[in-house]
This record gives structure tokens, C-alpha cells and sequence, in this order.
């Protein structure tokens, strides 16, 4: 197995692709966390505690999610507003949840708004304007969450969680396969379940602004 | 994410079945068929459920690219069309699969050279299309005999690149494939290889799935990139690529990109050891002499192994089978007792010992040859000779010379 780890950045000029460095994607039930496969609920703990330790955990959703092309997306969407509803209720006062789309992947001019949206392309621009220190994309094209979690490994110092559709994601911190409306809601279960439990980073702990 | 119904136990509009893959190739039941290696061709994508087949007359593929026409005929396959060239053929069946399209072609040699351009973009743009390519010679002078250089320029295109050793192999590894140049991790296109004429213009005896059971269709909403539309081209590829910007985040998206086709290259090691029972087959593994080798070598070093035994020389094979992939775990474990390896190819160059020797530790072990090219067979008596001159043993065959 590989010494390698996917940690939060900023890990170099220019990161490797955590697959070139012999992380290897979950199977069905298991989910990985710094790139070592853990059973899936494990993994679920592990993000909840992450989302409740930052002072900003933000949720990213994608067009797979945003546009109901079909009634499976459409049942996500709605699970993720109550993910998102669920962490607002849990944080405390000084913590400040989000929830920032990425509705498509096209080029945008004259510039992206990183305080409204995150693009692929500049992920990093988003997590420095808003100070993110935990993410997690969801319904995000796989080429596309692979790029971005890449770019936010190296530049940014945020903690990355990915909720995959199909097999997951090497370059995110924390990363679920299969992912389906029950999944989404265990997840808001456990950070319901961890609430009052988990410490706020202090000040002077990675945040995702140190870059 | 796709929310489609699964067609599996569904018929198509020719009454095939569309089967569980898996079950396809491990349970259903196979009829030995006496065929050549361009009609097992054929065979494998009357079960393939292709959209798309576009072809270019350049031997030795033409023949199975007329013969897949005879499938569109027959109603097998959505679309059969000729390209005006090989660079053509390779970006119509860009197009195609951009669409949303299991797409398949074929090609060798020359015509391989001229379409390279095409491959890179392939990949990058995560365009799951199969390509067979029958290599043949590349180099002038002309030649259209079995040489499989072109392989060496595949290596770094970001293509899945595998390297079929049997007419069986090719029916089996085109559609398997498929399934793994299809995973969303994956997602890439295949150069399936073989050695043209030693396989495609020679009869064998192949066992074949049943007529009447198919894969499942291609579903492109598993692809990590967006469907294409002309409002959401894959990401900036066409309509405004990143060097079109000079500035840092320019450079590191299409850096980043190219290191996700890499990494989308390892992914697909977990499906190529499932779906081909491992990347290498290796036999005798504990002897001193081994031979590693992929194609048609592999069968020639088979049976210079047998002429060796006959001497009382013990010597071990590993066939690789998939390039990339590349299998270099699995190589070095195969060849840790050998204190020789010799690697017998059909080119000039000797891109598969470097790759070996760029694998193994104590280089040194590795010896590059024999070789022959420009279409000339490889006599397993030459391997037998090489393996006896490195060891210092006295050699037993004498090549007739041939010629004026």
C-alpha cells in the first residue's frame, strides 16, 4: 500500500493526481479518508465531525444535482437543502454554513464571482473569497470534481469531501461512492447525531484563506 | 447518475438479449467456431451494440472494417460510414462519441501515424471509442507486413493500449473493453492490438458467445464530463480552450487535466485485472530465465520454453497484456528470481524491454531481443539461440539461409 496521503493543501506548486500515487478508489460499502479505505460508515462520522469542526463548511453542488433533469436529481436537490438546513442547525454562532452552486462548467465573462458561485476551473478563488475551510461537492461531473479538488488541494488549505454518484474521488479529503438520497440524509442524521460534540477549529488552525 | 431503466433481459430491434456482461462472457455458452482473426472481428461487434463504425481501407485491417460493413447491412450496427482518411475517420468518430455513441473502428500502420493527432484529444476528452489497430510496418521503405512499432507511439496518448496475443483474446478483450473504457472512473478510449496477419489473415479455432446475446447499450450519462451540446462543449475544449488565457489557473487547469487522464489511466487497473483475470499471465515464475512478452512473441517464446524443456532448460513466460496500464508491480514480482530476462519483440526500437528495464530492479538482467521487424517471423529457434548465447550454451539450431 501507498505511503501517500491525501491531506488538506497547499500541497505543492503543482499536486500529483492522488491516483498516480497509488490511492486507490472505495468498492461498493467502503469510502476512503485521506485516501485509505475505511467502511462507509466510518467515513460518514469522519465528514459530519469535519463539517461541524469548520468555521465555514460549505456545501458545492453541481449540475448534476441543480438541474432536475430527472426525478432522481430533483430527490437529491431536496436532500441536500436538508443536509444544508441541517448543518445550519447544528453549528454554533461563529460558524457560518454555506451553500455556493456550480450550475455548469462554462466559461464565464467577464469574469467568475467566487463569492457567488464556484467554477471549476478557479475552485480556489471561491475558498479564498468566502474563507472556506470544509467543503463537499456533490453532483459535480466526475473530470470536473477531479480538477477542482486538485486545484484546492494545491493552492488552499480546505478540508474536501466528495459525494460521488459513480466510484468516488482520490483527490478529495473524504470520499463516498454511490451516492443516493439516503446517503445524503445519513449524512445530515450524523451531523445531527455529533451536534455539541465536536470542537470548532481555533484560531491559528488551517483554514482555508492561509494561502 | 443516470436514471434509466436497466434493459438487461430486453431485446433489441435484431432479437439479441442484452445480458449482463459479466455473465456474457463467464457463463454463457461458447461454440469453438473456426475463423480468421478479422472475422472474429466481426463476430465480437455483432455483440457489441455499436452506434458507430467508421472505416478506411489500409491492410491489414480492411477486412474486418469491410466485414463489420456487412454487420450495418444486416442491421447490427446504428452507422456505417467510410472517412475521407484516417485523420477523418478518427475525428468523425470523435463526433460520434462526443454524442453519446459506442463508437468502434480500425486501423494500422501508416494510418495510425497520419490520425495521431486525434488519440490525445481522445483522451483528454474522455471519449470512452475503441480502436483495433493490426499493426503493421510504419517506416519506409513500404511495408505491410506485421511490425508492431505504432504500438510505441500509442504508449503516451492517454489511450487505454492493450496487446492481443489470439484471434480468442481479441473476441474476449473487445468486448471486455468496452466495459472497462466505459467505467465513469475510466472513461477512456482503447487501442486494442494485435499483430496483423499472424493474427487477423490466419484461421483459429475461437470460442464464441452466442449470436443472439449482447452487451447492454452504451449509457453516456455515466461520463465524468458532460454530454456534449453547442451550449456545454466538455469543459473550455473547443470553444474556448485554456491557452486561449496566459495566466496561472490557465496553466494549472489544463495541467491538472492532463494529470487526470493519467490518473483516469490507473483507475482503470482495477477493472482490467477483473474483467482480463490480471494485467499478466505468468508461468514457472521461480526459474532463472524468463521471457516476457506481449502479441504474438508471446506465443513464440511459448514455444521456444517447450524447445528448452526439451534440453533440460527451464525457463518461465510472462505475457503482458495490458500496456497500459502499465502491469509493473506484477512484472517485477513475476521476474524476482530470474536472473535473465529476455524480451523477443517484433520491431526495431525494443519499446517493450525498455519499458521492462525501466520497471525491474538490476536492469542489467533485462536482455533486448531478439528482434525482427518489417514483417519477418520470429522462429522460436531464434529466442531458443538468444537465450543459449547469453547463457553461454552451445547452440542447437542453425538458421537455413534463405535468398540469393
Amino acid at each position: 500500500m501507498t505511503e501517500y496521503r491525501v491531506m488538506p493543501g497547499p500541497e505543492h506548486f503543482l499536486p500529483p493526481a492522488a491516483a498516480s500515487m497509488g490511492i486507490y478508489l472505495p468498492n461498493p460499502g467502503e469510502a476512503h479518508v485521506n485516501g485509505v479505505i475505511v467502511p462507509e460508515e466510518k467515513a460518514m462520522e469522519e465528514a459530519a465531525r469535519q463539517f461541524l469542526m469548520a468555521k465555514v463548511p460549505t456545501i458545492f453542488p453541481g449540475p448534476l444535482v441543480l438541474w432536475a433533469w430527472n426525478e432522481k436529481a430533483a430527490k437529491k436537490a431536496t436532500a441536500i437543502r436538508h443536509l444544508y438546513n441541517t448543518l445550519k442547525e447544528c453549528v454554533g454562532p461563529d460558524q457560518i454554513p454555506m451553500l455556493i452552486p456550480m450550475p455548469d462548467y462554462r466559461p464565464k465573462y467577464p469574469k467568475i464571482n467566487p463569492e457567488m458561485e464556484i467554477n471549476p476551473n478557479h475552485p480556489n478563488l471561491t475558498i479564498w473569497h468566502n474563507k472556506i475551510d470544509c467543503c463537499m461537492f456533490v453532483g459535480v461531473h466526475c473530470h470536473q470534481a477531479n480538477l477542482s479538488l486538485k486545484i484546492i488541494r494545491g493552492g488552499t488549505s480546505c478540508y474536501t469531501i466528495a459525494m460521488c454518484a459513480q466510484a468516488g474521488h482520490e483527490d478529495a479529503m473524504l470520499s463516498f461512492r454511490d451516492a443516493s438520497v439516503d446517503k445524503i440524509m445519513r449524512l445530515a442524521d450524523w451531523v445531527k447525531k455529533l451536534k455539541g460534540t465536536v470542537q470548532v477549529r481555533t484560531r491559528g488552525s488551517r483554514n482555508g484563506s492561509s494561502n | 447518475m443516470a436514471d434509466t431503466k436497466s434493459l438487461i433481459g430486453t431485446q433489441n430491434k435484431k432479437g439479441q438479449t442484452f445480458t449482463d456482461p459479466w455473465k456474457l462472457m463467464h457463463e454463457a455458452p461458447r461454440t469453438p467456431s473456426f475463423f480468421t482473426g478479422s472475422e472474429v472481428i466481426k463476430e465480437a461487434i455483432r455483440r457489441a451494440s455499436c452506434d458507430v463504425m467508421i472505416a478506411y481501407p489500409i491492410t491489414p485491417q480492411s477486412e474486418a472494417a469491410a466485414l463489420i460493413g456487412e454487420l450495418f447491412a444486416e442491421g447490427y450496427i446504428g452507422d456505417y460510414f467510410r472517412g475521407e482518411s484516417e485523420f477523418a475517420v478518427m475525428s468523425q468518430c470523435a463526433g460520434a462519441a462526443f454524442g453519446g455513441a459506442r463508437v468502434f473502428t480500425t486501423t494500422a500502420g501508416p494510418g495510425t501515424m497520419r490520425a495521431m493527432e486525434n488519440f490525445p484529444m481522445w483522451a483528454g476528452a474522455r471519449l470512452p471509442i475503441q480502436m483495433i489497430v493490426t499493426c503493421r510496418g510504419i517506416n519506409s521503405p513500404l511495408s505491410i507486413q506485421p511490425d508492431t512499432l505504432e504500438i510505441a507511439y500509442l504508449l503516451n496518448t492517454g489511450m487505454l493500449v492493450w496487446h492481443a496475443e489470439t484471434a480468442q483474446d481479441f473476441f474476449d478483450w473487445i468486448l471486455m473493453g468496452y466495459m472497462v473504457s466505459e467505467e465513469p472512473d475510466v472513461h477512456l478510449p482503447l487501442a486494442l492490438c494485435c499483430d496483423g496477419f499472424f493474427v487477423t489473415h490466419t484461421k483459429d479455432v475461437v470460442n464464441l458467445t452466442p449470436p443472439d446475446m449482447c452487451l447492454p447499450p452504451y449509457d453516456p450519462y455515466r461520463s465524468p464530463v458532460p454530454c456534449m451540446d453547442m451550449e456545454c462543449p466538455p469543459v473550455r475544449m473547443m470553444r474556448d480552450p485554456f491557452v486561449m488565457k496566459s495566466n496561472y489557473i490557465s496553466y494549472a487547469t489544463h495541467a491538472s487535466w492532463q494529470q487526470e487522464i493519467w490518473a483516469a489511466v490507473e483507475r482503470s487497473r482495477k477493472h482490467s485485472i477483473h474483467w482480463l483475470n490480471g494485467l499478466i499471465d505468468a508461468e514457472n515464475t521461480d526459474t532463472d530465465i524468463m521471457i516476457v512478452a506481449s502479441g504474438t512473441a508471446v506465443s513464440q517464446g511459448r514455444e521456444a520454453i517447450r524447445l528448452l524443456e526439451d534440453e533440460g532448460v527451464r525457463c518461465g513466460l510472462v505475457k503482458v497484456k495490458t500496456l497500459r496500464p502499465w502491469p509493473d508491480e506484477e512484472i517485477r514480482e513475476a521476474t524476482k528470481n530470474a536472473k535473465h530476462i529476455f524480451v523477443p519483440e517484433f520491431n526495431v526500437t525494443g519499446w517493450l524491454a525498455k519499458e521492462i528495464r525501466a520497471t525491474v530492479p538490476n536492469h542489467q538482467r533485462v536482455h533486448a531481443g531478439p528482434h525482427v521487424c518489417g514483417g519477418m517471423t520470429m522462429p522460436p529457434e531464434i529466442i531458443v539461440n538468444e537465450i543459449k548465447t547469453a547463457l553461454g550454451l552451445k547452440k542447437s539450431f542453425v538458421m537455413a539461409g534463405r535468398g540469393s
